[in-house]
């Protein structure tokens, strides 16, 4: 019996998020990759339960969530690796944005709260509404909203922004503000 | 050490300095503050997307394909 074509073009377009997703949650590239590929596993052991016209995308990320949540939690996660292997697999800097800065976001978004990063790359990133990401992550639409304001709230704090203008590459500027007080 | 403004007379426009300074914190992010922590965000995300799908994906669905159900596991 074959793939149905349909079902096995979902799951690899869903796939480039999937990894995305997947390395937000345990900031290595090698082992978010084990993680999705651990997933696709199981949603097609498990295929039978998807509903045809529901989102695939969805489905194959609450999957993903919780084996991440059951299997990988109990390993820490590795914070000090988001500087290495990760720079080092994601060689294209954006180049709208400062080295610095993004390096910056990249380290805060590390900082945060297991609940509050994945609620807000959900909504933030992967493109998905306040109510698909509660059930992704099996919560209250309200409990999603607050942990996503909080995570904006703890990122501004950590990266020392204010507003806007508090972005950019004065890092300097700012480094001998911050030390003359 | 600190001067510390009168409660009620503080400036309005506050920035990360003064925030510094009265150890205030921020009621609410501005919009503007939220639209770039929104466009960092993605950025690292999309980084990844552009990566496409990896060859060891579509290999382990064509495997899976070939298997002819999901339930041999490799």
């Amino acid at each position: 019996m074959a793939m149905d074509e349909s079902v096995r073009k979902a799951i690899l377009g869903a796939v480039p998020s999937l990894r995305a997703f997947a390395i937000s949650l345990c900031g290595n590239v090698d082992r978010a990759d084990d993680l999705v590929q651990e997933t696709l596993l199981r949603a097609l052991a498990n295929i039978d339960s998807f509903q045809p016209g529901t989102n695939m995308s969805a489905w194959l990320f609450t999957i993903l969530r919780n084996h991440f949540r059951s299997e990988y939690r109990k390993r820490r996660r590795e914070v000090e690796d988001s500087d290495g292997h990760y720079a080092e697999t994601l060689k294209t800097q954006p180049e709208q944005y400062g080295q610095v800065e993004y390096r910056e976001f990249r380290e805060a978004l590390s900082q945060l709260p297991q609940d509050q990063r994945e609620a807000l790359v959900l909504v933030g990133a992967s493109g998905f509404s306040y109510e698909e990401a509660a059930n992704i992550c099996g919560c209250a639409v309200g409990t999603i909203k607050s942990r996503v304001n909080r995570a904006r709230t703890r990122l501004a704090e950590l990266m020392h922004v204010n507003s806007a203008e508090d972005f950019g590459p004065d890092e300097q500027v700012r480094a001998v503000l911050a030390s003359g007080e | 050490m600190n001067e510390r403004k009168p409660v009620g007379q503080q400036n309005p426009i506050e920035t990360a300095a003064t925030r510094k300074r009265t150890g205030a914190k921020p009621a609410k992010l501005g919009r503007d503050v939220q639209a770039r922590l929104g466009q960092q965000l993605r950025a690292m995300y999309d980084e990844v997307v552009n990566q496409g799908v990896p060859d060891r994906f579509s290999e382990l669905l064509n495997r899976l394909d070939a298997n002819g159900t999901s339930r041999d596991k490799p």
